[in-house]
């Protein structure tokens, strides 16, 4: 039977606003702290694996970090990367390719704002994209498309999608380094945010923060040496469905369904097992489409689930319980900071917004726009 | 009111290989899709051989212009040219007669009248002198 694999150090950057950082040092921040929560040293570490803007991102980190990994992964699928990363790396460990296992991110997303901002940011299309940009297609215009045929599909509405934002940001008002923290946002508030790409506003859309963060994963016989006890990959699963909207055919329904399934079926578990759910909400409708797809809740009740409090601190399914890329942290995408505190959780160090006696926790990865997702099960 | 204005057009299609019979047939106010002779199916946007069975024996027609609304939504926030002049507009994806989905502007439609399931049908523009995009407005015939 193959070994199994474990999470036995976390650590972040500074995050929030930190204009005087390099994206490479808050790699290297996190990479750090991750490493002296795990006991490890820098030469522990053969296998890497991060994803950048371009194919040479992971050479440059390597170089940077001074490290010369037997096994290297950039795989890049957007936001459902860092959880397809921990499959990767488990499947890494488990054939002997590499025997301790880094993912690390950083990012600049907040001081980068304006620069990635211009005007002329908006490029000729080439290949199928001249199908789509042409016609002024925003990034946050692709979730909306999504939502809006969710809210005709099942009468989804607008409160619904706030009460998604609302949940994360009561989230973060428990957590002291939340972007959010001492800024409550009530229903109302969000109802009357400005409108981004009918029917998303303001309130319905991600934070972009500063930040970084790592996760060191090695074989439970390895962690035996180590510092912390291990927090056990118990299952994963990776999906893929478009690119261009008009090419999903299942709209709104989402290839999560296909990655969790199969990381439930490896965790041998099914979803009332699942005692903590972070799952990417860079878009408020992204919650309500991975809690239908991942079986939390039938097709279509989703805004209803949200509604009753069931994903709020006290419910059935305490869901980005730091306060996610919505309320907390969102360096350009949330993969390693879901996961790490998905790890917060199981280990009991959650502080005040602490989920009681945690056994499993679900991290779900997306990425592109609603095209990718990474689904990864951990328990104690 | 068309979302298009001959102000910036930095983003216009770079017409390649597969798609410059699309574009070329847009120019004479024809959609052109792609019909698989070998398993029979439709699919846009064009690709040489069939994604569904990978066949090449692949045709190109036109389709009859009409669909419904898939979904929606209205811009409200671009920065960029030149949409930022056309603020707020319609992006949709509408489903045509002939089973393919397409991405398009909704024209001559107020976003408060524009709903998912509305009959809408094809109109064309006039961009640049290779470039006729079309768009779609609410049909005034039925979609078949």
């Amino acid at each position: 039977m193959a070994q199994r694999i474990c999470i036995v150090g976390i650590g972040e950057s500074a995050c929030g606003h930190v204009p005087d950082t390099t994206a490479l040092q808050l790699h290297q921040q996190a990479a750090h702290a991750a490493l002296t929560d795990a006991g490890l040293a820098p030469h522990d570490i053969d296998g890497l694996f991060s994803c950048g803007d371009d194919w040479t991102h992971p050479l440059q980190l390597a170089e940077y970090l001074g490290l010369h990994p037997a096994h290297i992964d950039s795989t890049q699928l957007g936001g459902a990367s860092w959880e397809i990363f921990v499959a990767h790396a488990a499947a890494a460990l488990q054939t002997g390719r590499c025997t301790a296992a880094l993912l690390v991110h950083g990012s600049r997303a907040r001081s980068d704002l304006r620069q990635q901002r211009r005007p002329d940011a908006w490029r000729a299309p080439r290949g199928p994209q001249q199908f789509e940009s042409a016609y002024g297609l925003t990034l946050i215009g692709k979730f909306a498309l999504a939502a809006r045929r969710h809210m005709h599909e099942y009468g989804t509405t607008s409160r619904q999608l706030a009460a998604v934002a609302v949940t994360a940001n009561r989230w973060a008002q428990r957590n002291p380094n939340a972007f959010h923290h001492g800024t409550p946002l009530r229903v109302e508030d969000a109802l009357r945010s400005p409108m981004i790409a009918d029917p998303l506003r303001r309130a319905d859309c991600c934070l972009r923060t500063d930040g970084g963060g790592a996760v060191i994963l090695t074989t439970e016989e390895r962690a035996r040496d180590l510092r912390r006890a291990p927090i056990f990959v118990l299952g994963a699963g990776e999906a893929v469905s478009h690119l261009h909207m008009s090419q999903w055919a299942e709209m709104p329904e989402m290839v999560a369904k296909d990655s969790a399934r199969r990381a439930f079926e490896e965790a041998g578990i099914a979803p009332p097992d699942v005692d903590v759910l972070q799952v990417y909400d860079a878009f408020t409708i992204m919650v309500l489409l991975s809690l239908e797809a991942m079986g939390f809740c039938g097709r279509g009740e989703s805004g209803w689930f949200v509604e009753s409090g069931a994903l709020a601190p006290g419910g059935a399914l305490p869901t980005n319980t730091d306060g996610g890329a919505l309320a907390a942290n969102h360096p350009g995408v949330r993969g390693v900071l879901s996961q790490i505190e998905a790890v917060r959780q199981l280990r009991g160090e959650g502080g005040d917004r602490q989920v009681p006696d945690a056994q499993v926790a679900v991290c779900n990865g997306i990425g592109g726009y609603l095209s990718a997702c990474g689904t990864v099960v951990l328990g104690r | 009111m068309s979302a298009h204005k001959a102000t910036a057009w930095g983003y216009l299609p770079v017409i390649d290989a597969e798609s410059a019979p699309f574009w070329a047939g847009a120019q004479r106010h024809k959609f052109l899709f792609r019909h698989c002779n070998h398993c029979g199916r439709n699919h846009f946007y064009p690709r040489h051989a069939c994604p569904a069975c990978w066949s090449d024996n692949c045709e190109w027609r036109a389709a009859a212009g009409t669909g419904r609304v898939f979904s929606y939504t209205v811009i409200h926030q671009n920065d960029n040219l030149p949409f930022r002049d056309v603020l707020p507009y319609i992006v949709a994806l509408i489903d045509l007669s002939e089973g393919i989905r397409v991405t398009t502007n909704i024209v001559e439609c107020t976003p408060e009248t524009v709903h998912v399931g509305m009959p809408v049908e094809v109109v064309y523009e006039a961009i640049t002198d290779t470039v006729t995009l079309p768009q779609f407005r609410p049909a005034l015939r039925a979609a078949s």
